[in-house]
C-alpha cells in the first residue's frame, strides 16, 4: 500500500480555490514522515486510531464501568464510595425457585421482564419479518403509486419513539378515537390498557408499524439486486409463481433476511421507549420489559439501586452479545458457501 | 478609517450587550418544577432580588415533576446539580444538602419559622443544620365534585364520615349521574399512607424499623382493591402502569369524571384556574377510621446544595426568599398553604383565589392541625421514598389481578427490607 496524496489531490478538479488541495499538500510532508518512522503495515493503524479512540471513550470505558458497578452495592454515584460485594447482584437476580415462574424469584420484576420481554421479541419479530417481506414483495412489483406507498410504508421510520407511541396512546385511550369509532358503531368502550392481552397486542402492533419500513427497505434493495434473466428464465419454463418465490427470490433474498432478523432480535431485545410510554410496562407488568425494569431499579423514583440495575443490564449485554455471534456466523456461513 | 469606526462601534455594541452578565459577579441556578403558577411568581419576585443585588444572577430551570424525581438526584450525585433545588423528597436528598447557617442573616429567624420542617431536610442524624424553606406545605385529602351530588340528589357524608361512607355515597352519585369513577386516588404511596394511619396503621415497630404490613395497612389495601374490583375506582390509574410510576386524577377531576378525589392542596390554585364555572368543587376534611381522620403532611423545600459554587451568594438568595415579605406574596399568588409558621398563625390573604378556592385553603389549612404525629413522623423517615414505592408497584400489580393481596404483603415486606439494606451499605 502506497499513501501518494499528493496524486490524490491532483486527481481532484481545481475550481478556483481547491481548500481539499491544500490540505492534501500541507499534510502530505508529516504523512510521509509518519510512514517512513512507522513503516506502510502499521499505518492503516494510525488512521483508525481517532475512531478507536472515541469507542473506547463512550463504548469500552463505559461497559467496564458498568461491570463494576454490578459487583458493588449502596446508593453512592461514583464508582470509588461504592462497596465492593462481589457477585451479590447476580445472586439477587438469579435467586430463584424456577425461573419459569417469575413470582418464585426474589427479582421477580426482573424475571417479568424477561419473560415478556421474550414473548414480545418472538411475536414482534416474526410478524415484523412476514409483513417486511409481504410488504417489500408487493412493493417490488410494477403498481401504481409504488413511490407514494414506498414513502408511507417509510414515514414511521422518521419518527421519534416517544412521537409514535404518545399518538397511539391517544388514539387507544378510554376517549381515544379508536373508542369514538367504536361507540359510534354501537359498541362498547374498550380500556385497552387494563388488560394485559389488550395492552401486549397494542405494544407488539404499534413496534411493528413503527419500525417495519426499515426492514421493508433492506428487504426491497435485497429483491431489486436479484438479476432479472432469472425471473425471465423462469417465466420461459412456465414456472409457477409461488416456485419462483421459493426456489428464486427467498433463496436469494436469505442474507438480507438475516440481516433482518438479526436487527429486529436484538431492538427488540432493546425494546423501551415506545412500549415505556404507550403502557408504562402495566397493567401490573404485564409489558413491563428487561430494559424498563433496569431504568427503574436505578432511577425511577430515586430507587437508585445502581448495582443491581447494573447487573441486569450485564445480563442483557451477554443475550445481544449471544445474537450478535449468531448474525456474524450465519454471515461466514454464507460467505463460505 | 471607515473600518476603524465600524470596529470601535462594534466593541461598543459588544460591550453594551455583555456589561450586565460581566457585572454579575456569581451565578445561582435554582432547579424549579410547577403544579401550577409558582414559576411565574418565582421570577417575578427573583427579578426584583436581581435589581437590587446586580453582583448576583439567578437562572431558573423549569423541571417536569419526572425530572426531578429521576433525573436530578443523579445530577446532584455526580456534583453537576444546581445550586438551589425544590423537591419533595427532602429525606432522600438530605444528604446532599448544604447547611446554610453560615452564610445566613439570621439563623434564628429560620429556626424559629422553618423549625419543625427543617427535621424533614437534614441527614439522619443531623439536629443543626438549615437545608432550607418550605415553599409550600402540603396536606393530603380529597376534593368532592360538588355539583354531581346536587346534581344526584344525595346529601354529602359529613366531617366525621369513614371512607366506608364516602365509597357508599360516592358510588349511589356516580351510578344516578353516569360519572365513570365514583372515587380516584394518586397513584402514590404518599397519598396511601394518610389513609392507613387514619385505619390504625402503625408503619413502625418499636425498634423504629418500617413494619408496613400491619392492620391497619392491610385494611386500606382490602378497601383499595375491593374499590378497582367493585369499579368504584378505575384501574386506568393503579392498574395500568407498573413499578413505582406515579400518576395524578387532577384531569379526569377536572373534567368532571370523578367524585371524590384523594390528592392534596397542591392542586388548589390549577383546580381554581382550569375548572372556573364549570362545576362546583370543595375539599372535605379526610375520611375517619380507627386511628383518626388524617391526611399525610408533605410539601415542597427550597433546598441548598452542598457541591453550590458560591454559598455566599446562595445565602444571599435563600434570605431573600425566606423573607417574610416575599414568602407572603409569594403564597398568596400560589394560593399555597404556608410553610411559614410565622404566616401561618397571622395567615395569608389569597385576593386572587375565587370563593371555591379559599373554601379548599381553609380546609386544608385547618386539616394541618388534624394531622397525626405518625403521619409527621413517617414524611420526615429518610426511606419513606422506599417504603412509598413498595407499596404502589405491589398494591398495583395485586389490582391488576397479577396477584394476590397476600402475595402483595410479602413483597413490599421483603422489597422495603432488601431496599433499606442496599441504601445502608
Amino acid at each position: 500500500m502506497t499513501v501518494d496524496m499528493q496524486r490524490a489531490a491532483t486527481a481532484r478538479p481545481m475550481a478556483g480555490f481547491d481548500i481539499w488541495g491544500v490540505v492534501v499538500r500541507v499534510s502530505d510532508g508529516p504523512m510521509r514522515a509518519l510512514q517512513r518512522v512507522l513503516g506502510e503495515r502499521r499505518m492503516p493503524y494510525v488512521f483508525l486510531l481517532p475512531n478507536l479512540v472515541f469507542f473506547t471513550l463512550f463504548v469500552f470505558v463505559p461497559l467496564g464501568l458498568n461491570f463494576w458497578y454490578s459487583l458493588t452495592g449502596g446508593a453512592a454515584l461514583f464508582p470509588s464510595q461504592r462497596p465492593n460485594v462481589g457477585l451479590q447482584q447476580y445472586g439477587f437476580l438469579f435467586d430463584c425457585g424456577s425461573m419459569l415462574d417469575a413470582s418464585s424469584c426474589r427479582e421477580d420484576h426482573f424475571w417479568r421482564g424477561v419473560h415478556n420481554t421474550l414473548f414480545f421479541v418472538v411475536i414482534q419479530v416474526s410478524l415484523m419479518v412476514l409483513f417486511s417481506l409481504v410488504t417489500a414483495l408487493v412493493l417490488n412489483r410494477p403498481i401504481r403509486g409504488r413511490g407514494f406507498f414506498r414513502a408511507v410504508y417509510f414515514f414511521p421510520v422518521l419518527l421519534s419513539p416517544v412521537v409514535v407511541a404518545l399518538i397511539w396512546k391517544w388514539i387507544l385511550q378510554r376517549d381515544g378515537v379508536l373508542n369514538a369509532a367504536i361507540t359510534t358503531l354501537g359498541g362498547q368502550k374498550i380500556i385497552f390498557f387494563v388488560d394485559p392481552g389488550w395492552a401486549m397486542f397494542w405494544a407488539i402492533f404499534v413496534s411493528i408499524w413503527a419500525h417495519m419500513g426499515f426492514y421493508t427497505l433492506i428487504l426491497l434493495a435485497g429483491l431489486q439486486a436479484i438479476p432479472r434473466d432469472l425471473y425471465e428464465a423462469a417465466a420461459m419454463d412456465g414456472t409457477r409463481p409461488m416456485r419462483v418465490l421459493l426456489r428464486i427470490t427467498l433463496p436469494l433474498l436469505w442474507p438480507n433476511m438475516i440481516v433482518v432478523i438479526v436487527l429486529a432480535l436484538i431492538r427488540g431485545v432493546q425494546t423501551f421507549d415506545e412500549v415505556f410510554v404507550l403502557t408504562g410496562g402495566g397493567p401490573g407488568t404485564a409489558t413491563l420489559m428487561v430494559v424498563q425494569y433496569i431504568y427503574e431499579t436505578a432511577f425511577a423514583n430515586q430507587a437508585q439501586n445502581f448495582g443491581l440495575a447494573a447487573a441486569a443490564s450485564v445480563v442483557l449485554g451477554v443475550v445481544l452479545f449471544v445474537l450478535t455471534l449468531i448474525q456474524l456466523g450465519f454471515s461466514r456461513r454464507r460467505a463460505g458457501a | 478609517m471607515q473600518l476603524g469606526r465600524v470596529l470601535a462601534a462594534a466593541l461598543i455594541i459588544c460591550g453594551m450587550g455583555l456589561a450586565g452578565p460581566v457585572f454579575a459577579e456569581s451565578t445561582v441556578r435554582i432547579a424549579w418544577y410547577s403544579d401550577g403558577n409558582e414559576g411565574e411568581v418565582l421570577l417575578d419576585l427573583l427579578k426584583r432580588f436581581e435589581a437590587k443585588n446586580a453582583d448576583i444572577k439567578v437562572v431558573v430551570d423549569q423541571m417536569p415533576y419526572k425530572a426531578i424525581g429521576e433525573t436530578l438526584p443523579v445530577q446532584i450525585a455526580s456534583g453537576q446539580g444546581p445550586d438551589i433545588a425544590r423537591v419533595t423528597d427532602l429525606g432522600g436528598l438530605a444528604r446532599y444538602t448544604l447547611d446554610l447557617r453560615p452564610y445566613l442573616k439570621d439563623p434564628a429567624y429560620w429556626e424559629k419559622n422553618f423549625g419543625p420542617f427543617l427535621a424533614w431536610m437534614r441527614p439522619e442524624g443531623d439536629t443543626q443544620s438549615i437545608p432550607g424553606l418550605m415553599t409550600q406545605l402540603t396536606v393530603t385529602g380529597p376534593y368532592v365534585n360538588k355539583t354531581l351530588f346536587e346534581q344526584a340528589g344525595i346529601a354529602m357524608p359529613g366531617p366525621q364520615a369513614t371512607w366506608d361512607d364516602w365509597a357508599k355515597a360516592t358510588k349511589t352519585v356516580a351510578d344516578k349521574v353516569g360519572a365513570p369513577f365514583p372515587i380516584a386516588i394518586d397513584r402514590s404511596g404518599h397519598r396511601v399512607f394518610g389513609m392507613v394511619i387514619s385505619q390504625g396503621g402503625k408503619v413502625f415497630d418499636d425498634k423504629g424499623e418500617p413494619a408496613v404490613t400491619d392492620a391497619g395497612f392491610k385494611a386500606t389495601a382490602q378497601r383499595l382493591y375491593d374499590w378497582h374490583k367493585g369499579g368504584m375506582m378505575g384501574k386506568e390509574l393503579w392498574g395500568s402502569v407498573s413499578g413505582a410510576t406515579y400518576r395524578a386524577a387532577n384531569d379526569e377531576f377536572k373534567n368532571g369524571q370523578v367524585v371524590l378525589y384523594l390528592s392534596g392542596s397542591w392542586q388548589i390554585a390549577q383546580f381554581d384556574k382550569t375548572i372556573g364555572n364549570a362545576f362546583d368543587w370543595i375539599a372535605v376534611p379526610n375520611p375517619c377510621g380507627p386511628g383518626g381522620c388524617t391526611g399525610m403532611p408533605g410539601g415542597s423545600g427550597l433546598i441548598a446544595i452542598k457541591t453550590a459554587k458560591d454559598p455566599k451568594a446562595v445565602g444571599r438568595v435563600m434570605d431573600y426568599l425566606a423573607d417574610e415579605d416575599v414568602l407572603r406574596e409569594f403564597y398568596s399568588r400560589t394560593l399555597f398553604v404556608p410553610g411559614h409558621l410565622g404566616l401561618s398563625a397571622k395567615g395569608v390573604d389569597y385576593p386572587t383565589a375565587s370563593p371555591l378556592a379559599k373554601e379548599a385553603l381553609g380546609i386544608f389549612s385547618k386539616g394541618v392541625g388534624s394531622v397525626a404525629p405518625l403521619a409527621f413522623r413517617l414524611q420526615g423517615y429518610p426511606y419513606n421514598r422506599l417504603v412509598f414505592n413498595a407499596v404502589i408497584s405491589r398494591i398495583g400489580q395485586a389490582v391488576s389481578g397479577e396477584t394476590s393481596l397476600e402475595e402483595a404483603y410479602k413483597r413490599i415486606d421483603a422489597d422495603v427490607a432488601q431496599q433499606i439494606a442496599e441504601r445502608k451499605k
